[in-house]
């Protein structure tokens, strides 16, 4: 049984300058369990999350973290909430001031009163678990986009917390990288017993790892429930969204129709009048 | 409402909603001031920042400093050693460098030079970690952006630019001296003593408190421009960076020599 906290949304309209991107929320996301926000691009996920994380605050509606309602919690509580919450931004957001192993420290030394010797072990632990152990005196700029995003994996899991937020943690990666990321981050929730939201696009990653899934779309939540019930949806819109990933995987790779010049060159002609390739006089 | 009304409302309501900005604007850095002075010593940590932001804008601005202050001093010595022989009142050439130099030169000087040198690294620094969400990073951990980013470099301004201004004070005077007396012959005795007659010590207090208002203005417009990078430039990304760099700098030194013009009022 975990003890991570279970986090709810209750009518929840979140936007920029009170223009609402997503509205009408009602979503649990279930104590200990890995859930994934999932839709197109600007669909709200990001935003949703940014909410979630209290960076802004939302339009109407509640956020409940624990059963606690985050908007009016005391300052005390707000702070050991924040304190208990990792975030793994997309692309890693390290102070690119501070070496790896001071940006895990930091964390650590601006809320607990340990010792050098004893942040330095625990951030030694935390780069290892991310397998980046040999890179503590590196600085963030001196990183590949993976290295970076389990940096920053590293540091959201050094306060140890109950509750670990992603923002597409697998893009921009090759997909043996996000298939590795994904691995880890399974390890990392069983080892620490937190609840997990992660925002992708990445329906393979979704597939293997989500016990719980929110889908996003024409500025509303269409689905929520688990993998299973997902797959066998009815509903057009999620079942072209799942049909497309699984055609992405199975699919022959497209190829160019043969060319006919001639219609080549009608075609240039048109786009650029007569005159469709440079001659020597033409350069400098 | 109607196209007759809008005709009338626009040119009424344009210098209102011009005012309400420029309160806003006010009102914003205003608070932005407070809230940085009440986070210097706030939590742990502050005082190693606080030298490390001593070091960038105070130390590393001493040669550019020291290179202002010698060149105006000289400059000064010159125009006034020949502005004074014409009525033979050559003697009276520490008297000039020295006033102008501590009273309005030297502090304005400084802070324009520290707002080029120093105040745009500010505001780039603090832009980019906005940009790229080291800003919402902070907030996330828990950590006061406000304490962690702006408080140290408040700090630190308000020790380096009086230091400064002393430090450009003593370059300039002996810049005075290099062209008045070695270069063009004034008596050497007769400048430096009317250097110490002529500086009370109300001039040097009016300077030092001219450079303090200096530092926490150039200061605040700075990171101010930083940290509201993504809402404030009109473009996101680097372009929004480099918008808010060009306007911190510019802003800075209008606010200082406006500032300048008003002190320089109330105190003499």
């Amino acid at each position: 049984m975990s003890n991570a906290p279970s986090i709810r949304l209750e009518d929840l309209a979140v936007g920029y300058g009170g223009r609402p991107v997503v509205s009408d929320l009602n979503i649990e996301f279930p104590g200990g369990k890995l859930s994934m926000v999932v839709g197109g691009s600007g669909c709200g996920k990001s935003t949703l999350i940014k909410h979630i994380l209290q960076l802004h605050a939302p339009i109407s509606g509640k956020i409940f973290m624990g059963g606690h309602d985050v908007s009016s919690i005391s300052a005390k509580k707000q702070h050991c909430l924040r304190q208990r919450t990792g975030v793994l931004f997309q692309d890693g957001a390290m102070l690119g001031s501070l070496r790896l192993k001071d940006n895990v420290a930091l964390p650590l030394r601006e809320h607990t009163k340990l010792s050098e010797a004893q942040i330095m072990r625990i951030v030694q632990d935390r780069l290892e678990m991310v397998g980046l152990g040999h890179a503590m005196e590196l600085y963030p700029n001196e990183l590949s986009g993976g290295m970076r995003k389990r940096a920053g994996l590293a540091r959201a899991l050094v306060m140890d917390p109950q509750v670990l937020v992603c923002d597409e943690p697998t893009s921009g990666l090759d997909p043996i990288m996000s298939a590795e990321l994904d691995q880890l981050l399974l390890e990392m929730m069983c080892h620490f017993d937190m609840t997990m939201v992660v925002v992708t696009h990445d329906l393979a990653s979704m597939r293997a790892l989500a016990d719980f899934v929110v889908i996003l779309g024409e500025s509303k939540c269409l689905y929520q429930g688990t993998i299973e019930e997902l797959e066998k949806t009815e509903n057009p819109y999620l079942r072209h969204f799942l049909d497309r990933a699984t055609e992405e995987r199975t699919a022959p790779r497209l190829t160019m129709p043969p060319l006919d010049p001639s219609m080549l060159k009608l075609n240039c002609n048109k786009i650029l009048g007569e005159k469709t390739t440079i001659r020597k006089g033409d350069r400098c | 409402m109607t196209d007759k009304t809008r005709g009338f409302s626009i040119p009424i309501l344009f210098p209102c909603t011009i005012c309400r900005e420029i309160v806003d604007e006010i009102g914003g850095l205003f608070l932005f001031l407070l809230d940085s002075l009440r986070l210097i010593f706030a939590g742990r940590g502050q005082f190693a920042k606080i030298v490390r932001q001593i070091y960038f804008i105070g130390v590393q601005s001493v040669s550019v400093i020291a290179l202002i202050g010698l060149f105006t001093g000289m400059v000064m010595g010159m125009q006034l050693y020949y502005a004074l022989s014409v009525f033979g009142a050559d003697g009276f050439l520490g008297t000039g460098v020295a006033l102008s130099m501590v009273r309005e030169l030297a502090p304005v000087l400084t802070a324009i030079m520290l707002t080029g040198r120093a105040g745009s690294a500010m505001t780039a620094e603090i832009g980019v970690m906005r940009i790229s969400e080291q800003i919402d990073a902070l907030t996330i951990m828990d950590i006061n952006p406000m304490r962690y980013l702006v408080a140290p470099k408040m700090a630190a301004c308000l020790i380096s630019f009086p230091i400064l201004t002393a430090f450009f004070n003593l370059i300039a005077l002996w810049g005075g001296w290099l062209t008045g007396v070695k270069l063009l012959g004034a008596n050497a005795g007769v400048y430096w003593s009317r250097v110490n007659g002529a500086l009370s010590w109300d001039d040097l207090e009016g300077g030092f408190i001219k450079s303090i208002v200096f530092g926490l203005l150039v200061c605040t417009v700075c990171c101010f421009e930083g940290y509201y990078t993504h809402i404030r430039s009109g473009h996101a990304g680097p372009e929004g960076v480099s918008q808010s760099t060009t306007n911190a700098v510019v802003k800075s030194c209008v606010i200082t020599l406006a500032a300048d013009y008003a002190l320089t009022s109330l105190l003499w």
